[in-house]
């Protein structure tokens, strides 16, 4: 690791304060994405600012649904009561993911921020875009059975590897950011990451400096009708192949709304738009779900070793909407 | 360093003087230590130990003795950092680099080498701590960012010579193999107690809108539960049996059914 000074922040101020003047200084959550980052040599701050101290951690109900604090921990917020009752999908998405160590060291707000894990982006001696821009793409002609099949670029077709927000994605989050100039800014979470086009290095709509604060989740009808499932080399601990969260907003067998993500296939939480607009308004049928799974799937390009993401994804959203249908 | 002379039993005194005979001085003089026990294993594995009285499990309780080593006083450190936290049943005030992790200050600086060191990164378990009642991953903690904060680690986990009943289920279960994963893995078990109580769900929890308090535990969700230890050598029907004794207080036969 590169050596680097470390503070433990004791207000929003402070940590801000420090971060906006030095552009090399790290914010430090839970660490588990960052201090693997730095052990090799991929992140490189010269200064650590601890955000244990601060009061972000507050897990609450607001008149328009639910605030999760930005350091609240992952295993908190998974078993929150108003959480597990009023939207089990997040929880079973964050269930999904790492490991529960992972999970109790894990800040919502970290969690976000994950980098991502293509092995390329971790090896030091390959070239790649997210982490040196213009060295050039070692996946897309490289071993890319883990990359992406939609909005990839040329420059980079590297996957998100969060559960967390494709939940939040699904469940039309927003992320409250607080910015360098200490007033409040709202990004909706399809806003907040950013598909690979010419600038990989970016992941984010963040800028340097800013530090999220909460994640708000709007009130839904979806409880009783969400899944999330993730289909992955190994029964647990293993980063998505392809994974989908479905909530249904039924009136009777009739689809009002379907609220559909998926992850392991893009460089953002792939909000399933086509495969929603199918289901607008149609009975809740499993000829309606496969419909609305090939429409999603039609536009997704493979690369060299991952063409059976396609089918795996279109299975998994019909799975995921049966499931999210029987409850 | 301190010099105690180690008090070994007539049985343990007949064993290291007709297997290691050139290292009982040593043992008397400076305790029992891990180069001991590692040889100990060795020739326990060839047969050599079956026919004295003294068992491995006796020796696994015993407990290995160690000097209380002076805090090291780095020559130059860049970026020192002074923290103070408990660990099992001291506090430890120790300079460090910012750039150690808590599993590196407990193993380097405090001596505490039960915590292993696997993978480094965060994906084998093996480092598992207790931190603030909670498991965390010691490799990826910076040990600046537990200022008064509690540690357990696996040294801490029995009671003078009670062995925690999750110790006890490991060895009554053959949990391991190596053994290079057990102290990751029981801490982990232990704290995964305290998470079943309180009823917290798991990805495989069938209904997670239900807010289950004292969960009794399937062995689908342990293998869950416990998913961020790995083993390389496959120990994991009997681990999963050890937690089912700890957690029930039944006995468990073992169950040797393939997963499927």
């Amino acid at each position: 690791m590169r050596p680097f000074k470390f503070t433990a922040a004791d207000s929003l101020n402070t940590a801000i304060g420090i971060r906006t003047k030095n552009p090399e200084a790290a914010f430090l959550g839970g660490g588990t994405n960052l201090l693997d980052l730095m052990k090799e040599h991929v992140a490189l701050p010269n200064e650590i600012i601890d955000l244990g101290k601060l009061n972000l951690k507050t897990i609450k109900a607001t008149p328009t649904g639910i605030s999760l604090g930005a350091l609240a921990k992952n295993t908190e917020t998974a078993n929150h009561p108003l959480v597990r009752k009023d939207f089990p999908l997040l929880s079973k998405a964050i269930l999904a993911g790492a490991s529960a160590q992972i999970r109790n060291m894990a800040t919502n707000g970290g969690n976000l921020l994950q980098r991502t894990r293509c092995s390329y982006f971790y090896d030091i001696s390959m070239p790649c875009n997210k982490r040196v821009p213009g060295s050039g793409c070692s996946a897309i002609e490289g071993f890319n059975r883990m990359h992406a099949i939609f909005g990839w670029s040329e420059q980079c077709v590297a996957v998100y590897p969060s559960d967390m927000a494709i939940a939040l994605s699904a469940l039309d989050a927003t992320v409250k950011v607080m910015q360098t100039n200490f007033s409040e800014r709202s990004i909706l979470m399809k806003d907040f990451h950013i598909l690979p086009e010419n600038h990989p290095e970016i992941d984010n709509s963040l800028k340097h400096g800013e530090l999220i604060t909460s994640i708000e989740i709007p009130k839904n009808n979806l409880a009783s009708h969400s899944a999330y499932i993730k289909v992955r080399d190994r029964n647990s601990y293993a980063f998505a192949l392809v994974s989908v969260a479905a909530g249904l907003n039924l009136n009777g067998n009739i689809i009002q709304s379907a609220h559909i993500a998926m992850g392991g296939v893009a460089h953002k939480p792939w909000r399933a738009i086509q495969a929603e607009q199918v289901l607008k308004g149609k009975p809740a049928t499993l000829a309606n779900f496969t419909k609305a799974a090939e429409a999603e799937m039609s536009a997704a390009r493979a690369l060299s070793h991952n063409q059976f993401k396609i089918e795996m994804g279109k299975k998994t959203l019909i799975n995921a909407l049966e499931m999210a249908l029987n409850g | 360093m301190k010099q105690n002379k180690t008090q070994l039993t007539p049985e343990e005194q007949k064993l290291f003087g007709d297997l290691m005979p050139e290292e009982l001085e040593e043992v008397i003089n400076s305790g029992f230590n891990r180069r001991h026990f590692i040889k100990l294993m060795g020739l326990a594995t060839a047969g050599l130990l079956a026919s004295h009285a003294i068992g491995a499990e006796q020796l696994f309780a015993r407990a290995i003795e160690t000097d209380e080593i002076p805090d090291l006083i780095p020559e130059a450190i860049e970026n020192g950092i002074n923290v103070s936290f408990k660990v099992n049943s001291s506090v430890k005030k120790v300079l460090i680099d910012s750039r150690m992790t808590l599993l590196d200050t407990l193993r380097e600086r405090i001596g505490l080498t039960g915590s292993k060191k696997g993978c480094d990164h965060g994906q084998c378990g093996a480092c598992t701590v207790i931190v603030d009642g909670q498991r965390v991953l010691s490799c990826l903690t910076l040990a600046a960012t537990c200022e008064g904060k509690s540690v357990i680690t696996i040294e801490g986990l029995a009671k003078e010579n009670a062995l925690n009943p999750m110790q006890a289920a490991f060895l009554k279960h053959d949990g391991f193999q190596c053994g290079f994963c057990t102290p990751g893995q029981i801490c982990s078990a232990v704290a995964l107690m305290k998470e079943a109580k309180e009823g917290n769900a798991s990805y495989v929890t069938k209904n997670i809108r239900e807010d289950g308090k004292s969960l009794l535990l399937s062995d689908e969700e342990i293998a869950e539960r416990m998913s961020g230890n790995i083993c390389r050598c496959g120990a994991y029907p009997n681990i999963v049996a050890a937690i089912k004794e700890a957690q029930s207080g039944k006995n468990i036969t073992q169950n040797w059914l393939f997963a499927g």
